[in-house]
């Protein structure tokens, strides 16, 4: 059975239907990419997954528990956190503080610490006593990701970490990857680089207009098969 | 296509209701005007109350649910209206009457100097800062001796018995001076009542107004577009300040006896006056009139439990708040459909609705 | 040596208006509301202490301990079943609730203890002084100063070196990212009104000690907070004591001229500061 699921997850936002039942499975030490382009639902998928947008209770489930309706705090307390898009860092708390606030929730002893995501990313510590939103991009990425790690999560859900962020910059983040998946999370990234995300990931849903129009495994994927699932023309 | 040429758009803001309602709001608006001749005194005064209330209420309204000013000093106009009146009866020798219109353009001209303070604060803090200036000038008109210092003081008899429109009145109607006082008062607060109101739908449905709905509605939006929201906002305090000053000269007129703490009482004057808007309906020219009825008939129920009449009245405000926050009318317009004054603007005619003049949502 | 004594006055008297404001400030700080019934609520817990003391028979120091707790839970329901509803963005209803609810308050103490003047005797502390110097200096408002500093620290460390502080901070920031933390705003909310009470109640023993008072001075006293916040600079809790003191220093100068300009003066220093200071004496660089 799989960690986490979504079974025809459906969201609106008023009139507007943003995802026409969207199936995805996350394996317990799996990475999942979800790509596509601009619009095509990916956000709105990891804000239901995350609770920030309420759905049926049986839309979501994780470890086999009803998830869908709760709200964000109670999936938190779950184990699943995000790394929301746009790194959403709190402009009135320092790094550490943006860091010690993301065990609020859920304050499990496990791997993560202060101490282990000032080992995976070190500048954090250097810059541990400035507000969080003086840092750059890439460091700001660095606090929204050990953030949620902070809480020891089973599940991480990464909505869009590269966006706006240089190449090499994109490429350090990722290079964390690895310690955060031996520390035993299994990790959801939502993504628009779609190298990146063939690199990190064991298996790829490509969403377009609201729908999975293709899962996979990178290394079978072609080009062109991603091509016309992205944009839907061949 | 070809139709085009032959068929007119029309904008519009009449609605088949509202057609009815201004008839029967001319013969309701005759009634009252020829009251007089059959109602009794204490009625007289009772109708006195309801519209002077009015009168209050659908200023309060203009500044809070159309300007977005939501103000809990509007005492300060009313007392310092009432002040102004009685400071040119006693001390410059004036004609109530003529004292009651320039107690109203006192008021506007306080207004100048305490806007210039109050649009330095934004939302909650406008409406503490209003009440902070209605407090300072109800503490500096309380040094004022000639007017009676803290205790306050009573027009003179004989200013008011020998107004000549109070002598005509006398005649007209074959009575003593106090019982044509109180017709007097009444038609005046008839008049206020009728002009206020005939004066907000103007302003509501003319250019000005589009544009403080505008503003009402999105502040950076509005100002994309050219509206000057400071200067609608301006405006409208201004004009509040007149129409509540006019009205709190003409009270204390009638009342024929003032003191600081009764002319600038927040709960007489404001609050009694936000929750006749809130219960009725904010927003709407409707409302008030409502919740005035609402809040005569709860006051003639309720007046013997003293504190507990206000009590209840905040309890209900707070329920209307939160469960309806437009108010009895705004649940009745809801449900009907029905506009008396209608403000919005409605595209009628043209090649695609029926030649009939209204439209199918008519 | 008059005018020496005025403003040592003044300084103790912005410590009583400090702590009215304290308060008001927090809850505006987290989640830019303003209560307007915040004065009646310190009206409320003075009573509230003046019956534990008069029917329990209990020190009134201890009495405010004993109401801590039953204003923290009075804020944190009201906060959490009534005042929640009205946050968002439109400002009328929680401007129109909060003063409902003011008129609700006051109305209901009238009901309850009528409109008779009550003060809270604390005996010979009452009348105690110690001498600073050459200026007599009333035991009582020097607690009072006290006890509004040590708040005002309290209030500091609760907010820059708590777990709880950082919520405050957070859910302030941005409620929809504090929720993913695990925060739940509205509890966030309702527990920081809780700790806006609890300095109610301790504004309210120095209310009830040191003067008279009943069910209609509420508003003054909100009005009195809300000017010291201003002038301090919305955010900053010792630009809120700085304010406060002003409007202490203002009123005991306009009282030691004639004693009906007491208030008057109090007024007319904040639409002075108003006038050249808009954003107050210390506001905060960021908004």
């Amino acid at each position: 059975m799989a960690l986490l699921e979504t079974r025809n997850l459906i969201a609106r936002y008023g009139d507007f239907q943003a995802l026409f039942g969207v199936d995805i499975a996350l394996n317990q030490g799996e990475t999942i990419a979800i790509i596509g382009a601009n619009g095509a639902g990916k956000t709105t998928l990891m804000r239901s997954i995350s609770g920030i947008l309420v759905n049926q209770p049986d839309a979501v489930l994780f470890d086999g528990a009803e998830i869908g309706a709760l709200p964000a705090p109670d999936i938190v307390a779950r184990g699943i956190a995000m790394v929301p898009e746009g790194r959403k860092l709190f402009p009135s708390l320092s790094v550490e503080e943006n860091l010690l606030i993301g065990r609020f929730g859920r304050a499990v002893e496990g791997h993560w610490n202060l101490d282990t995501v000032y080992e995976l990313f070190p500048i954090l510590r250097e810059r541990r006593t400035n507000p969080g939103t003086a840092l750059s991009g890439g460091q700001q990425q660095m606090v929204a990701i050990g953030r949620a790690l902070m809480s020891n999560p089973r599940v991480l859900l990464c909505d869009e970490i590269s966006l706006g962020l240089a190449p090499v910059v994109i490429k350090d983040i990722y290079a964390a990857f690895p310690r955060i998946r031996d520390a035993g999370a299994s990790i959801v990234v939502v993504e628009q680089d779609i190298g990146q995300a063939l690199k990190v990931a064991d298996r790829v849903y490509c969403m377009m207009e609201g729908r999975i129009t293709l899962t996979g495994v990178p290394g079978e994927l072609t080009r062109e098969v991603i091509h016309s699932a992205y944009f839907g023309v061949a | 296509m070809t139709d085009v040429s032959t068929t007119r758009w029309k904008v519009e803001t009449r609605t088949k209701a509202s057609a009815t309602f201004a008839i029967v709001a001319a013969l309701v608006i005759l009634i009252a005007f020829a009251a007089p001749l059959f109602a009794s005194r204490s009625v007289l005064q009772d109708l006195f109350f309801i519209l002077t209330m009015l009168v209050l209420a659908q200023n309060w309204n203009l500044l809070a649910g159309y300007a977005g000013l939501v103000s809990v000093g509007q005492q300060a106009f009313v007392g310092f209206g009432a002040y102004a009146m009685f400071a040119l009866v006693i001390l410059g020798g004036l004609d109530p009457l003529i004292a009651i219109l320039f107690a109203g353009i006192a008021s506007a001209l306080l207004a100048i100097p305490t806007a210039f303070f109050l649009f330095r604060l934004q939302g909650a803090y406008f409406a503490i800062g209003s009440w902070v200036i209605a407090e300072v000038v109800r503490l500096t008109l309380a040094q004022w001796k000639m007017l009676g210092g803290g205790t306050g003081t009573s027009l003179p008899r004989e200013a008011t018995r020998d107004m000549p429109a109070l002598k005509f009145v006398g005649e007209l109607f074959g009575v003593k001076s106090s019982g044509a006082g109180d017709i007097l008062t009444y038609w005046l607060a008839l008049i206020l009542a009728i002009a206020t109101i005939g004066l907000a739908y103007r302003l509501l449905r003319s250019k000005q107004g589009l544009g403080l709905a505008a503003v009402r509605d999105n502040q950076e939006a509005a100002r994309s577009v050219g509206v000057d929201a400071r200067r609608m906002k301006t405006l409208v305090y201004l004009a509040a300040a007149f129409g509540t000053g006019l009205a709190g000269a003409l009270i204390y007129v009638q009342k024929a006896r003032i003191s600081p703490d009764a002319a600038f009482s927040v709960v007489d004057w404001t609050a009694y006056v936000i929750f006749i808007v809130v219960i009725g309906g904010i927003g709407t020219i409707e409302g008030p009139i409502v919740g005035v009825i609402v809040f005569y008939i709860l006051q003639s129920l309720l007046a013997d439990y003293g504190s507990w009449y206000l009590l209840i009245l905040g309890l209900i405000g707070i329920v209307i708040m939160l469960f309806a926050p437009r108010g009895l009318w705004g649940l009745f317009a809801e449900r009907t459909g029905i506009q008396l004054f209608p403000v919005r603007r409605r595209l009628t005619g043209g090649p695609l609705t029926s030649s009939k003049k209204g439209g199918p949502h008519g | 040596m008059a005018w020496l004594d005025t403003i040592i006055q003044g300084i103790l008297l912005g410590g009583l208006y400090a702590l009215f404001a304290a308060g008001l400030s927090l809850v505006f700080g987290i989640m830019r509301l303003v209560n307007l019934a915040h004065g009646d609520l310190i009206v409320l817990a003075a009573f509230l202490i003046l019956v534990l003391a008069s029917a329990l028979g209990l020190n009134p120091f201890i009495a405010a301990l004993v109401a801590m707790p039953v204003m923290f839970a009075i804020g944190w329901a009201l906060q959490f079943y009534l005042l929640n509803r009205t946050l968002g963005a439109d400002i009328l209803p929680p401007l129109l609730v909060t003063f409902g609810l003011s008129v609700v308050i006051q109305n209901g103490l009238l009901e309850g203890f009528s409109a008779d003047s009550r003060r809270i005797s604390i005996g010979g502390l009452e009348s105690a002084s110690v001498a600073l110097g050459p200026i007599n200096v009333g035991v009582m408002p020097l607690l009072t100063l006290a006890s509004a500093i040590a708040v005002i620290i309290g209030l500091n460390q609760l907010f820059y070196r708590t777990s709880l502080g950082r919520a405050f901070r957070a859910t302030s920031d941005d409620p929809v990212t504090a929720g993913l933390m695990g925060i739940q705003p509205k509890r966030i909310f309702a527990t920081a009104t809780g700790i806006a009470m609890v300095v109610v109640t301790i504004a309210a023993l120095y209310l009830g000690t040191r003067s008279n008072f009943d069910p209609t001075i509420g508003p003054a006293r909100l009005i009195y907070a809300f000017e010291a916040v201003i002038i301090g600079g919305l955010g900053s809790l010792w630009g809120t004591l700085a304010g406060g003191i002003v409007i202490g220093i203002a009123q005991t100068f306009g009282a030691a001229i004639n004693p009906e300009w007491q208030i008057l003066a109090g007024h007319l220093a904040f639409l002075l500061v108003l006038l050249v200071r808009p954003r107050g004496l210390f506001p905060r660089s960021v908004d």
